[in-house]
């Protein structure tokens, strides 16, 4: 956790839609503080840059360049390192949500979430942590579930060289996570399911984040273009 | 009678029409009654109409060409009647076929009014009737009646020297059968036609209206759920592609709608089903996410339809506002949760009903092989699972959808 839980985070609003953002607002009420709002991609950045937000609440689809723009640029500023982006969107194309976390967005949530689980949510990544929605669970089983179909105990290297079991697999364990989110399980719910603490689970998703933006493999890739075609 | 010319006397002399027909009749039984009546219907011109079939008949010259045919005719005729020395039969040639000729004349006009008064009044279905193709079957069955009664008359004449007596009334009967046919046969021919044109019509109200609520249930159902999920455009690129490919096998391969879809579903589409069907029903929020795909299967389409019934009961019963319904494929099997956060129910003090409910989804995944778990805590919500291994399904998994 870092200082930020201790305060009410700031919040930037990023959404093409005027009356989802004021929608949003509404929703976040009391428990955040509304730092501004922006409906496309250049007067975000800009004013992410100036007024430097502990979470930018960030539509996955802008006009001028999509959500994975404002998170690519204001990156590239080291000032900007304290900045969080969490995506947020009715629903999307698996590679444009993917695509948007490997930008470097500390998780994803749908539209339909309600006030108080959005509410933990940018609390939760004004912390540091990850959030995963169901949706972003799913996909995440499904785009790494391939490599875990190869052969990999035989020892064989049918495998691409450049695989990195570390970060291009995912434990049972993240698995076992993941799949209980994607079953509509709270982090504290998943915690009692599995008798480990919140924390824990809160570093299996950060684990899992990890390898989804690190990871190099191809299948990924491939997982993502052929998502594209669907 | 025939050609509505009773009606028209009757209108032009101003008596009852029943009387101008039984007039008309027992003229008929003589000769000169039929030549009476065409006459009447040669000159009378339909009503509303300014020429008469007369007139236009002197404007049709192939018309008259073919009635020009009809002189070998004649004079085969005449031939026929000095061989077997009857003046009745040159008197019958006689008139027989001067009016044959001229009801060619008369019936090809006539077959042009009625034609034109078709064409007002049904004109769609006119054009169905291919004027062309028509023409020539009337030229074909002509020429047949022409040599039909050529044949015949040479048959009398060359076996008329011996046993004359008995084939003279024969040979009369075959000729006033033959013009009988050549004066009534086009009319036959258009009543043929009117029945067919009249059926076919039919046939195309119905094809249209079967066509209609195939469109409804198939068609419109889609873009019904389209509208509903314009915010989720993957859901709609995906319904557009159920639909088109449902249309197209409808289209070309002559499928029915409404049965493709089953087939062509794979496990993830089957799933959104469940969840637009529930959404649409219920108006409880699904919040589906499934891993994998693969084709359907009986095994699998009873698991969908159970996963359906406990979704259906997670939305009428819980009270909960979202349902999340997650499902997996994997190497060693199928998996379904289907999971509200809603009243909940102790199992072991579960009201009658709803012990079915939950006996119905535990025994069909029995049945099929697979299995089925309640778990469920008052207040807290319910999950039930149900799973299928692979070998009850015979399936082979893919990752990516077609």
């Amino acid at each position: 956790m870092t200082q930020s839980a201790d305060r009410s985070p700031t919040v930037f609003l990023v959404d093409d839609h005027g009356l989802f953002r004021v929608g949003v607002k509404a929703e976040l009420g009391d428990s955040v503080v509304v730092a501004g709002e922006a409906d496309e991609v250049e007067a975000a950045i800009e004013l992410i840059l100036e007024r430097l937000p502990d979470v930018v609440l960030l539509d996955v689809h802008l006009p001028g360049g999509g959500g994975k723009a404002v998170v690519e640029a204001v990156r590239r500023n080291p000032e900007a390192d304290g900045v969080r982006f969490l995506a947020l969107s009715v629903s999307d194309a698996p590679e444009d949500v993917i695509g948007v976390i490997r930008a470097g967005a500390r998780g994803y949530v749908t539209k339909t979430i309600s006030g108080a689980d959005l509410v933990d949510a940018v609390k939760r990544v004004a912390g540091g942590d990850a959030v995963f929605s169901p949706r972003l669970a799913g996909f995440v089983l499904d785009a790494f579930a391939e490599m875990a179909a190869l052969p990999v105990a035989d020892g064989s290297k049918a495998i691409s060289p450049s695989f990195d079991p570390e970060l291009d697999q995912l434990t049972a364990r993240e698995r076992e996570v993941l799949r209980l989110i994607a079953r509509g399980y709270s982090y504290k719910e998943l915690a009692s399911e599995l008798t480990i603490s919140v924390k824990t689970v809160e570093s299996h998703v950060s684990a899992v984040l990890r390898k989804l933006q690190l990871s190099t493999r191809h299948q990924l890739t491939r997982w993502a273009a052929e998502r594209r075609l669907d | 009678m025939v050609a509505g010319v009773s009606a028209a006397v009757a209108r032009r002399l101003g008596v009852d029409v029943t009387i101008v027909r039984v007039v008309f009749v027992l003229l008929a039984l003589s000769s000169f009654g039929v030549a009476a009546y065409v006459l009447a219907w040669l000159f009378i011109p339909l009503e509303g109409e300014e020429t008469n079939i007369a007139s236009r008949a002197l404007n049709d010259f192939p018309g008259i060409a073919l009635a020009v045919a009809f002189i070998p005719l004649l004079v085969v005729g005449l031939l026929i009647a000095s061989a077997l020395n009857a003046g009745w039969l040159t008197s019958l040639s006689w008139s027989l076929l001067v009016s044959a000729a001229g009801l060619v004349l008369i019936w090809r006009n006539a077959d042009d009014s009625d034609r034109a008064l078709l064409h007002r009044a049904a004109a769609p279905l006119a054009e169905l009737v291919t004027p062309g193709s028509k023409s020539r079957r009337v030229l074909w069955f002509r020429l047949i009646v022409g040599m039909v009664l050529l044949l015949v008359g040479l048959a009398g004449l060359l076996s008329g020297h011996t046993t004359r007596n008995g084939y003279r009334p024969f040979g009369g009967l075959l000729l006033v059968t033959g013009a009988v046919v050549v004066v009534f046969g086009p009319w036959w021919l258009r009543i043929a036609r009117d029945l067919d044109s009249e059926r076919q019509a039919r046939a195309r109200a119905e094809e249209r209206s079967d066509m209609a609520s195939r469109v409804h249930d198939s068609v419109l159902q889609t873009l019904a759920l389209i509208q509903r999920q314009a915010d989720h455009p993957q859901q709609v690129v995906q319904l557009a592609r159920a639909q088109e490919r449902e249309l197209r096998s409808w289209l070309f391969d002559g499928r029915p709608l409404g049965s493709a879809n089953e087939e062509d579903l794979t496990f993830v589409a089957g799933v959104h089903r469940i969840q637009q069907e529930v959404e649409a029903t219920h108006g409880t929020t699904v919040d589906a996410v499934v891993v994998g795909d693969c084709p359907l299967d009986d095994a699998l389409r009873g698991l969908l339809a159970a996963g359906k019934e406990a979704t259906v009961n997670a939305a009428k019963w819980s009270g909960a506002p979202v349902v999340s319904l997650y499902a997996e494929v994997e190497a060693s099997g199928v998996s379904m949760f289907v999971r509200d956060r809603g009243a909940g129910f102790d199992p072991a003090q579960v009201p009658e009903d709803r012990r079915g409910i939950a006996e119905s989804v535990r025994g069909r995944m029995a049945r099929l092989g697979g299995a089925a778990t309640v778990r469920s805590v008052p207040g807290e919500g319910t999950e039930v699972a149900l799973t299928m291994p692979t070998e009850r399904t015979g399936r082979r998994p893919h990752t990516a959808p077609s």
